[in-house]
């Protein structure tokens, strides 16, 4: 019957497309190491994405250009194949599967994002394959026995937490009320536990505990709550939409709190669309430019930072500057293994100690970095200038914290 | 003609069972596509066969999903502490209790929502048309969004499926899930096709065609409406609880009810296979699975500009799908019988 | 369950201003899905997309210099030909079909939409500053940012406006009669070919006016757009078609609910409640209905 000769023969089709497509690329194809990526270039994370990607490419191409890696007497360059993960952790997870099954790529480099690091580290646990991620900091990440998952960079719940000290410090030693807004992601979430964490840790009390939905850019049932109960300090944590809203909303809400701590403001470019109004907030960072950690390749944190604007033409926000990092912790731990071999390249990333520009790293057992600790940097304006200053830990600090904001009735 | 559809069965059960081992770099987008066909199959009891366009399937999808992992851990460990495990605890699920909460969890992600079609079908159901779509268009998306907001579950940090255990090989995972959505494949396909040789087919039609004038001739119209949603419901809880597992992360919006991408692919692949009918669905599913990947491995970055314009192609070029088209064309393989007198009348008519 | 807001009464205030407000923006966009929805029996998908669009115009006039308020004007001069030209594409093939397909094809072109302005525009999410001030009432405690004000002021403009246009122009009283019996009006003499694409272009225009006044007031990003569509369809449905001051009514109504859903029940259910809302109105209108043995229409 004609029918089922149609559809034996989408059947037979279909086989040969699937066999047509299947590539090949190992984990080395002459002297290329091949590293596969799931990265955002669709969907709400796509400007962290290529963040991520650009901090990729710069890294990969100056370590090519400066003698390559060295492994057994060869020398090879790095080459990424990317993969649009749409910003969907399930299509990261398909992702994922494909360039260890079908691509055949043994070691990874890691995703935007926390929830889709979430969705890619069981499949890269499951077939052995190292992945060395820059960008998913949710503690929950680390407490689960992962051998082959390693971040360079600190994790979430460390981002904000030192806020709180500094406000309790600020008030002479004496718990504060905290007012959190945080959005129903991951990542935002683990900071919001660690800054629930160091609520407990030093008796203060959380009067607001907001959670905002992804798809809302509108804070001001929040703030409107926060001018009621007037906390001494309001935490905000919701990627690039979350800082750029806040600010804005709070510049014209008049919301007057003594001290506001965001996370993302740099990748918000706040100082660069707000200007005035980002005035007195504290930003977490992974990294600042001012910070005085060198390496070979990058030489330190002013000369990355000055190398990628001519590269990209926008200033390296840390989401960058982290992404650059995992090459060179690849490279060394490729060149300290001195082979291929997925098990000896994990054990050697393990023991990795080393510094880059962009800090200190070193794994623990659950894979995230222990040596790199977070810092604050606040806004501070010189007219309509407006720059990041660096105000905590003390010992990387350019500036004095400002505390408490003045009133915007004072501005 | 019987004998030939018994070779083409054969041929495909044997394909199915084979092809993790023939083809054993697919397997997983071979489990999604499995899951794929379940979900186009069962939109077409509502949409091609009923006329009842939903876009809130993907609410019994994203119940599965949650209800199968949430049994599979809450069996054996505290339910609040896994997900609530930005902290310090972590759970290991020995085999037995990995496979025994799997089955559990399978089970039950059939059933409740099954029964929740059930319980709300009767109010639902009774709107018609666009206001039908609307509504479960609101069911699934507020189920996302509330979903996001309990705690239990995970919230906005997702909630991470149990591990596959250290059973077999390295492709032992993915062959248990292949295995898995094959043979809820099976059975959908199955199930659907025996509905469908029934007098429940020619009520659904009768529905789809003119309801006012069914319930008229006396058939309990509403009766039939909430047996279909309940089919639905089933098979949709099923594949959700597979897929969760298989993906390993599950978010609120973004892979349970995940309204604007598997919410809108099941309508699009029956429609482009052809809704109304068995194989339809199923031709659209593939077909619409081979197009999507292949674009997102070409086209990288481009894959959604590619994929707008092929739906805007197939919804005005071929809204009644490529069975529709090749329906048009052979009419008497569909076992319709063509007047030759009356087709060339039409055609002069022209 | 927060019972803040009841604590401090001068919340309701805010919540209820606030709501108002935003619900005048939607209530716009939701005008024009009404009117293409009447007029051309479309359910356009890709709606909030192009008040996305518009938004984007907006946001480089900011970057060029000119003050964005301006944009309320500039970009729907300009949406309405991406309207029409849209329609002229693709719509006007999809317009004699079934409703469902409508939804399907627009969908196709919200996809579309979206991943042509992450190329063209870039991802980084965005806003333009209009520096309008806040209002201040009762002693500081309740705060309106102008733009707010703004936008709500120009919405209503353009929504007087538009129907003023429809019951006076002579565009406008072909598009009504088409919408009312498409086939009459044709042989009457009416070019429903130009009457559908100028309604198209309309519905464009608003989304342009709404889109700018959303980069002034919030923040816009190339995916950004679906919340919009939903609200608005949402809206015609509660207020139903061919019911121009319900839509006013129901777009501030859905706006003060939100508000207040935010507040009493949580900013983590606030748009799961608004469509929770949706799905219990329409049981209830059903039910109603039922009982006269009728169904909706």
């Amino acid at each position: 019957m004609k029918l089922n000769k149609i559809i034996l023969s989408f059947i037979s089709a279909f086989v040969l497309l699937l066999s047509t497509s299947v590539t090949s690329f190992a984990k080395v194809v002459g002297d290329k190491i091949i590293l596969g990526s799931a990265i955002s270039l669709t969907g709400k994370y796509s400007s962290n994405g290529v963040h991520t990607q650009n901090g990729y490419n710069m890294a990969v191409d100056r370590i090519n250009s400066m003698g390559g890696v060295k492994v057994g007497g060869k020398t090879y360059k790095f080459e990424i194949i990317y993969y649009d993960d749409e910003s969907n952790p399930k299509r990261a997870a398909q992702l994922a599967e494909r360039l260890i099954s079908q691509d055949g790529v043994e070691f990874m480099l890691g995703p935007y994002s926390s929830g889709l690091t979430k969705a890619i580290a069981p499949v890269t646990e499951k077939y052995g394959v190292p992945m060395v991620e820059a960008n998913g900091a949710s503690r929950s990440l680390f407490t689960k026995g992962y051998k082959y998952l390693f971040a360079v960079l600190a994790p979430a719940n460390l981002y904000l937490d030192v806020a709180i000290d500094l406000a309790v410090e600020k008030n002479g030693g004496k718990p504060v009320t905290v007012a959190m807004a945080f959005e129903q992601d991951a990542f935002s979430q683990d900071v919001r536990l660690g800054v629930l964490e160091a609520i407990d840790r030093t008796g203060s009390k959380k009067v607001i505990d907001d959670k905002l939905p992804k798809e809302l850019n509108d804070m001001a049932a929040t703030l409107a709550k926060v001018k009621a109960v007037k906390p001494d300090v309001l935490v905000v944590s919701g990627h690039t939409k979350g800082a750029l809203t806040a600010i804005r909303q709070i510049a014209e809400m008049k919301v007057d709190v003594p001290m506001l701590a965001m996370t993302h403001c740099d990748a918000a470019k706040l100082s660069k669309q707000h200007g005035k109004n980002s005035q007195y907030a504290l930003c977490a960072s992974q990294w600042h430019k001012t910070l005085t950690y060198k390496d070979d390749f990058f030489k330190d944190g002013m000369t990355y930072d000055a190398d990628f604007k001519k590269l990209f033409d926008y200033a390296p926000p840390y989401q960058a500057a982290e992404s650059s990092a995992a090459l060179l912790v690849f490279k060394d731990a490729f060149e300290r293994a001195d082979s291929f071999d997925k098990v000896k390249v994990r054990d050697a990333l393990a023991a990795t100690n080393m510094q880059t520009f962009y800090g200190n790293i070193k794994f623990a057992e659950g894979g995230q970095n222990v040596d790199k600790p977070m810092v604050l940097f606040q806004v501070m304006c010189d007219g309509d200038n407006c720059e990041n200053k660096v105000v905590a830990p003390t010992k990387w600090a350019s500036a004095e914290l400002i505390h408490p904001i003045p009133s915007w009735s004072k501005r | 003609m019987k004998n030939n559809n018994i070779i083409l069965y054969a041929a495909i059960l044997i394909f199915g069972v084979l092809a993790p081992f023939m083809l054993p770099a697919f397997k997983v987008q071979l489990s999604i596509l499995c899951i794929l066909i379940v979900l186009a199959l069962t939109w077409n009891i509502q949409g091609g066969e009923m006329g009842y366009n939903s876009f809130g399937n993907i609410l019994f999808y994203g119940l599965g999903m949650y209800i199968c992992a949430s049994v599979q851990v809450g069996m054996f460990f505290p339910l609040a502490e896994w997900t609530e495990s930005g902290g310090e605890k972590t759970f290991v699920h020995s085999p037995t209790q990995f496979f025994q909460g799997m089955a559990f969890g399978l089970l039950a992600a059939a059933i409740i929502p099954t029964i929740v079609a059930g319980l709300i079908g009767y109010a639902i159901l009774g709107l018609r048309g666009h206001y039908f779509a609307i509504c479960t268009l609101g069911l699934g998306v507020a189920a996302g969004e509330i979903s996001g907001g309990i705690e239990i579950i995970g919230a906005g940090q997702g909630f991470t499926t149990p591990p596959f255990p250290d059973v077999g090989n390295l492709e032992s995972r993915g062959q248990f899930f292949y295995f898995l959505s094959f043979v809820v494949l099976v059975l959908t396909f199955v199930a659907v096709k025996s509905v469908y040789s029934t007098r429940f087919r020619l009520v659904l039609n009768a529905i789809r065609d003119n309801e006012d004038k069914a319930e008229a001739m006396g058939i309990q119209t509403m009766k039939y409406k909430i047996i279909g949603w309940m089919i639905s419901a089933f098979f949709c809880g099923l594949a959700g609880g597979i897929m969760g597992g298989l993906v390993g992360y599950i978010d609120s919006t973004d892979v349970a009810f995940d309204g604007r991408e598997m919410g809108v692919f099941m309508v699009l692949m029956a429609i482009l296979g052809g809704k109304g009918t068995l194989w339809g669905p199923v031709i659209g599913a593939t077909l619409f699975h081979l197009f999507k990947e292949g674009f997102w491995t070409y086209f990288l970055g481009w894959q959604y500009v590619a994929l707008g314009v092929l739906i805007v192609v197939i919804v005005i070029y071929f809204p009644e799908g490529l069975m529709g088209w090749l329906r048009e064309k052979y009419p008497e393989k569909f076992g319709e019988v063509v007047d030759e007198a009356d087709r060339k009348a039409q055609v002069e008519l022209k | 369950m927060d019972l803040l807001i009841f604590q401090v009464p001068i919340l309701m205030v805010q919540a209820s201003l606030d709501g108002i407000l935003l619900g005048i923006l939607f209530a716009l966009i939701a005008y024009g899905m009404a009117l293409q929805w009447g007029v051309m029996n479309i359910i356009n998908i890709a709606q909030g997309d192009l008040v996305i669009l518009g938004g984007y115009i907006t946001y480089f006039m900011y970057l060029s210099g000119i003050h964005p308020a301006l944009g309320v004007i500039v970009a729907p001069a300009i949406m309405y030909f991406v309207g029409v030209g849209l329609y002229k594409l693709v719509i006007n093939k999809v317009v004699d079909r079934d409703l469902f397909i409508s939804i399907l094809a627009t969908f196709g072109i919200s996809i579309l939409f979206m991943q042509l302005m992450n190329f063209a525009f870039g991802a980084d999410v965005v806003l333009a500053n209009s520096e309008f001030g806040t209002t201040m009432l009762f002693d500081n405690s309740v705060t309106l940012p102008n733009s707010k004000i703004f936008s709500a002021i120009i919405s209503i403009i353009f929504a007087i406006g538009l129907v003023v246009y429809m019951k006076k122009s002579k565009l406008g009283r072909a598009i009504r009669a088409t919408a009312q019996n498409a086939r009459a009006a044709k042989i009457l003499g009416v070019d429903t070919e130009k009457v559908y694409a100028a309604t198209f272009g309309i519905n464009a225009a608003l989304c342009g006016v709404a889109g700018s006044l959303v980069a002034i007031t919030f923040t816009i990003h190339p995916y950004m757009g679906l919340p919009y569509t939903i609200r608005s369809f949402m809206i015609v449905i509660i207020a139903g078609l061919g019911n121009l001051p319900g839509v006013a009514v129901s777009g501030m109504g859905l706006g003060m609910f939100e508000e207040f859903a935010d507040y009493i029940l949580g900013t983590e259910f606030r748009i799961g409640s608004v469509f929770l809302l949706l799905v219990l109105i329409l049981v209830y209108r059903r039910f109603k209905l039922s009982k006269k043995r009728e169904y909706l229409k």
